[in-house]
This record gives structure tokens, sequence and C-alpha cells, in this order.
């Protein structure tokens, strides 16, 4: 079937084929649409479901949490300040390896209040233990969604995982998405099978006092479960395309890399104007390919590593940690330190939903290779 | 029910971490043989977390979720819908928390909770301080009380959390103390009877924060309802029930005894005795509680909560 329709409905119909048994939600623009939609679903019967709409996203979060402990599959989606205030839950979803699946919407962080496209709420989550995807479609979510909880419910993963996609230039644009056929998806993911719950039956106590003797040990699981993500996700998104056609790419999206001297590496929806911006160049005769960052955390190092000889690296960051600089520019370094000596120039762009085209982006690359460009700039701020 | 005829099984197991003396530990043991096994707990960080023992060792012999101060009460609504999921709606869902995590961090989760009607028993022992921390002020702590944060007194009234409780319009709750642990065992066993959010709040005297000896603790318990400065009672059907010597106080059968043979006894109202007796204060918190206790008998008279 294709459905046309906004990335925000388009993972709320992800969400409900995936057959979750438990959301808490909050609302926040521009993520106000799942929620509303998630709820018919469950009213209306098209999905069997318990749906708490809870006071806050620190309670979407925690409540979360408390169903997932049950061993039922979960669902949550937030935005911006709302995944700032999960932030400490966050943690506590990941070091308790509870699998469970949430939206953000991508969008900025205030003050000034600013509803608009920007990544650096997520990006400020990166240490919490999730792992973080990115997409550049609405079928990319649709899909990306449903392969999130077969990942983050295997058996050596048991990691929850974030699916971030861009304020309105995906959550409210509305593209055609194919949706397969719900036993096609049951096949695909099978019901959730918790390798532990709380039962009254078996009293356990979960996330009680951990010591110093125990408590590295238990962090490093949760680092080696990431490296297994890595390893896992490329055969997943193979399957699927199998199934169902679609695929984006494993970890990362490659576009005319091969031959490639320049390659734009962005991550989100600026990855899709990003391709238009290499065919542009490909048709000026300039070397130019895309590395489209599908997984943030872990940080596919190997993939770029292996991408890097002779090649230089621009970088376009939606987003900003403050004091440092792009995040997407600052992990691609230091992956490759010691691995490579690949150029990279950053550029810091389209913060709060600023409009970034893929001319601008030619652009970037014409300054980098006219050596006129600097390590890191801030790109298309008014004089 | 006599204390001697309590059920028997015991669920908090030895080994727990408490303090001697531990106002909540005793009151968890008769919460615990009230509810039984078909129970599961959330605690948010409090001293309930350090009884608990550290892992891979638990001193609780039913399942315990262990979740962030602010929490409890939002991982209850989450436990009780998986558990629905489950077909365990007969399960207890109990919140154990400490009076930080209720009238103070936790108080937009637990208002979130009882506004949903979400079917599990939240209680909170209240040892009028962050006792965990090493006894600091909180929401609860009683007027003219030392705590390290507030070393010459507190200069502000506690709150009424069981009256915002009651604003919140749920099916039941209930005061209680350790020192009687009938009424308690009762009380809990009420509102496992009764479906939606029931709230229950334990006086919990603590040997450490409030500075008494640690074999006072029942005693101590047992003074704050015959001085009046707590009241037993329980809240059903938009109505208010006074219980034990509490009832016979509100019908002025009894005189409270004077609220000062409560608070000389306890180290942290020290400097209200000595070196000189402060009288404005020690009046004052006299006449608090005992036009608190005017207000129950207007409640009670007008049928109003």
């Amino acid at each position: 079937m294709i459905m046309i329709d906004t990335g925000d409905r388009i993972a709320a119909k992800a969400a409900q084929m995936a057959r979750p048994e438990f959301i808490a939600a909050y609302p926040i623009t521009p993520q106000t649409v799942i929620v509303e939609k998630t709820a018919d679903y469950v009213e209306s019967g098209e999905l069997d479901a318990e749906y708490i709409r809870v006071e806050s996203e620190h309670s979407a979060m925690t409540a979360v949490i408390g169903a997932a402990v049950t061993g039922v599959r979960t669902f949550t989606a937030t935005s911006s300040h709302g995944l700032a205030l999960m932030h400490e839950m966050l943690h506590w979803a990941a070091y308790s390896r509870l699998p469970i699946v949430m939206v953000n919407v991508n969008r900025a962080l205030g003050p000034g209040w600013n509803i608009w496209a920007d990544q650096s709420d997520s990006l400020a989550q990166r240490d919490t233990g999730w792992v973080q995807f990115y997409c550049a479609s609405c079928q990319e979510i649709f899909d990306t969604i449903i392969q999130a909880y077969r990942l983050a419910e295997m058996e050596d993963v048991q990691v929850p995982v974030m699916v971030n996609f861009d304020a309105f230039v995906l959550s409210h644009t509305s593209m055609p998405v194919e949706v397969p056929d719900q036993s096609d998806i049951d096949a695909f993911l099978p019901p959730y099978r918790a390798l532990w719950k709380i039962d009254p039956d078996d009293p356990i106590t979960c996330f009680n006092m951990l010591p110093q003797s125990e408590f590295g040990a238990l962090r490093k699981d949760l680092h080696d479960a990431h490296g297994r993500v890595k390893e896992l996700i490329p055969g997943i998104a193979s399957e699927w395309k199998e199934r169902f056609g679609s695929y984006h790419g494993g970890l990362v999206e490659e576009y005319l890399c091969e031959d490639a001297e320049y390659i734009i590496v962005a991550m989100g929806a600026l990855g899709a104007e990003a391709r238009v911006a290499v065919e542009e160049l490909r048709r000026e005769g300039m070397k130019a390919g895309l590395a489209r960052v599908r997984l943030f955390r872990p940080f596919p190092n190997e993939v770029f590593r292996r991408l890097a000889r002779n090649r230089t690296f621009i970088v376009v960051d939606r987003n900003v940690s403050i004091g440092s600089g792009g995040g997407v520019y600052s992990e691609l370094k230091s992956g490759l330190y010691g691995f490579a000596n690949a150029p990279v120039h950053g550029f810091i762009a389209g913060l709060g939903g600023k409009d970034l085209t893929f001319g601008e982006m030619c652009e970037m690359v014409r300054k980098v290779a006219d050596g006129r460009a600097a390590d890191v700039e801030w790109w298309g701020l008014e004089e | 029910m006599a204390v001697k005829n309590l059920p028997r099984e015991e669920l908090v197991r030895p080994g727990s971490g408490g303090c001697p003396g531990c106002p909540s530990s005793l009151a968890l043991r008769v919460t615990l043989k009230a509810l039984g096994k078909n129970t599961v707990f959330a605690i948010p960080a409090c001293c309930a977390v350090v009884c608990l023992g550290a892992y891979p060792k638990t001193a609780f012999d039913v399942p315990v979720v262990s979740i962030a101060f602010e929490a409890s009460a939002a991982a209850a609504s989450g436990l009780a819908a998986g558990l629905k999921r489950l077909g365990k709606q007969d399960t207890n869902v109990v919140v154990w928390a400490g009076d930080g995590g209720t009238y103070d961090i936790g108080l937009q989760a637990l208002s979130g909770a009882v506004e949903r009607e979400t079917d599990f028993i939240y209680i909170c022992y209240n040892n009028e301080m962050y006792s965990n921390t090493g006894i600091q002020r909180s929401g609860a702590t009683p007027y003219g009380a030392w705590t390290t944060t507030t070393w010459t007194g507190k200069t502000e009234q506690k709150k009424d959390m069981p009256a915002i409780l009651r604003a919140h319009g749920l099916p039941y709750m209930a005061t209680a103390v350790p020192g009687y642990p009938e009424d308690l065992f009762r009380k809990v066993r009420k509102a496992m009877s009764i479906r939606g959010s029931k709230y229950i709040e334990i006086l919990a005297p603590c040997p450490p924060g409030w500075r008494f000896p640690m074999d006072k603790t029942v005693e101590m318990s047992k003074l704050a309802v015959d001085t009046g400065a707590w009241a037993l009672y329980e809240y059903e059907n938009g109505q208010l029930n006074f219980n034990l010597k509490s009832k016979s106080i509100l019908e002025k059968k009894t005189e409270p005894k004077p609220i000062e043979e409560y608070l000389k006894l306890q180290g942290r109202f020290a400097h209200l005795f000595k070196p000189d007796r402060n009288e404005q204060v020690l009046d004052e918190i006299q006449q608090r509680s005992l036009a608190d206790w005017e207000r129950f008998r207007k409640q009670v008279e007008c049928g109003v909560a």
C-alpha cells in the first residue's frame, strides 16, 4: 500500500504496525501529531495497547520504563525540550537494558523559542547509552522504526533506540511511503519475548545500588552491545531490502563515493539535500560523493576509515556543541585520528531551521576545493 | 486484628541496610504482611533503597523496581499498565517513597498518576526531612525543627500533603504510625480492596535524624499521636474518619498531651529548650496544632475534606 503522508503520521503508522503494548507520551511541537495519531489508533481499536497520557516527558520515559520491566513492547515520542527533560531517564532506560523505541523529532532548544529543525537536542543525548538513527525521508522513518524494534530486542543487543528526523522538513512534509502488509511486518518483527521481567512469582530487585566492583563491568557490557549494533544493522537493512524493497544504507548511506575526491558528510534531511548537491557538482565535473550518517550512536568509525583514503570530507552539521563545534565533525575527526590523514572541513549550518540549499552545499565544497575554507566555518549567518 | 495475629510470613529478609530503630523498616514489614507476595514495589531514591541492600543482594522478597527520585508514581503507572497487559490486574502496585520524593521532587508525577486514576497504592514514609542525604529540610519538615539546612530551626510551616491528595478526589487515603501496626495493617488491607489511586502516609520518627535514642521509635510515634502532633485518620467517599486516640482527641473525649512532651525528647527541637526556653516558638507550635484539630473538627462536622 502506498501511503502519502507526513513524517509524523508515517511514524505513528510505523509505531502502530510494530504492535507496541504500551505507549506513554506527552505532546510537544512538532512531535504532537504522533501523540495524537497513536492515541487515535488505540481508541479506535486499530492498536491493542495501553496508552497513558502522562503529565510530562520525564514521566513519559519513566512510565515506559515501568511498563518495559513487565516485559511488554513499548513506544514513545518526543522532541527538543521534551527530550532534554527526559535526560535522566534516558540513562535509566539504557543502563536498565530495556529495548524501548522512541521517536525524536529534531528541534532547536530555547531560549529563544524556536520550533524548527536542529539536531542539537539529540546530539546532547549522545552519552545516554541509546542507539541513535537519523532519517532523510518518510520512507526511511517508517522502515527505521520497525527495524529499530528488531534491533533493540535482539538477545545480544537489549539497548533502547532513538529514531530521529527533522522538524517540519520531515515531520510535516508529505511524501509517498510504501507500507507493507501487517502480516509481512509481523514476519519481520515477531512478538517481543523479554529475557527477564518483573514477576511476583519470581521476585527480583531491579536497579538497586551497584558497588564499585560491579559498576564498570555493566557499563562495558552496554558499550560492547553498541559494538554489536554496528555489526548487526547491515544485516537487518539487507533483510528489509529483500523483504520489502526499500534500502537506505547500513550505518552510512554511501552515494557516488567510489571515485569521489570530495565527500559531503551530513545527517538527517540535510543528507537528502546533499545528494542533490553531489549530482550538481558531478555535472560540473567535480568528483563529489555523499556519506550520509544514518547511525550516530554508535558512531560508524570503521566506515569512515575505509572511505578516508585520498578523500576530503566536508561535514555539514545542523547542530553545535558550544565550545567544541559540529557534532558529526568532531566525531569524524576523532574516529579518523591515527587511522587516516583525510582532511576534514566542518560547516555549522541551518541551525534553528534556517534553510540550507543544495546550492549552498555546492559552494561549501567549491570553497574547500579552492583552499578558501577554514577548518570550521559557521555558514550562512547574516553579516 | 491483634498484632499477634498478623501473618507470620516475612517478606523483608534479614540483612536490610536500615539503621537500628528504623521506622520505615518497621512499617514496611507490617505493610508487606498486609500486601502479601502478589506485590510489585517502585522505590525512588530514599532510605528504602539503602535498606534494599546492594546488587546482587536484596532484602525484599517481592519484586522491586528502583527508580529515579522524582519518578516513582510515573513508574507505577507503567508497571500497572504492563501488569494489566499480562493479565495480572490483581497484583498490588505499590510505591514506597520518603517525604522528599513525595512532598517535593515527586509531587508532579504523583499528582499526574492520581489524576489519571492509576490503580496503585502510594505509601509515603514521612520522616520529615531528607534523611538519606543526612537530615536536610523538606516540605514536610515541621516549623521550628533543626536540620542541616535549617540550623536555627525551620522558619516555615510544613505543607498539608494529605489535603493536596484529597483535592485530587482520590477514593482512599489514610495516615498511620509504626507504633500501631494493627491500624497500619488494616489501612493497607483497606487500600488493597479499593480500585484507583490510594495514598497512605506513615509518620516515621527517625532516631538519627530527629536525635533520639534508637529504642524509642515506637514510643515516639505513639507520643506523636497522643500529643496531637500527628493525626490518625482515613478519608473515604469524601468523609474523614479518625482512628484510635486521634478519634477521642477529635471528639474532645481526650485532651491531647502538651506537644512539648513530644518535642523535648527530640534533639532536633533542643534549641527550643536550652540554653533558654523559646516560649514564642513553643507556643506557636502548640497553637498551630490545636488550630489543626479545630480545622479537622469543622471538616468532619461539615462533611468536607
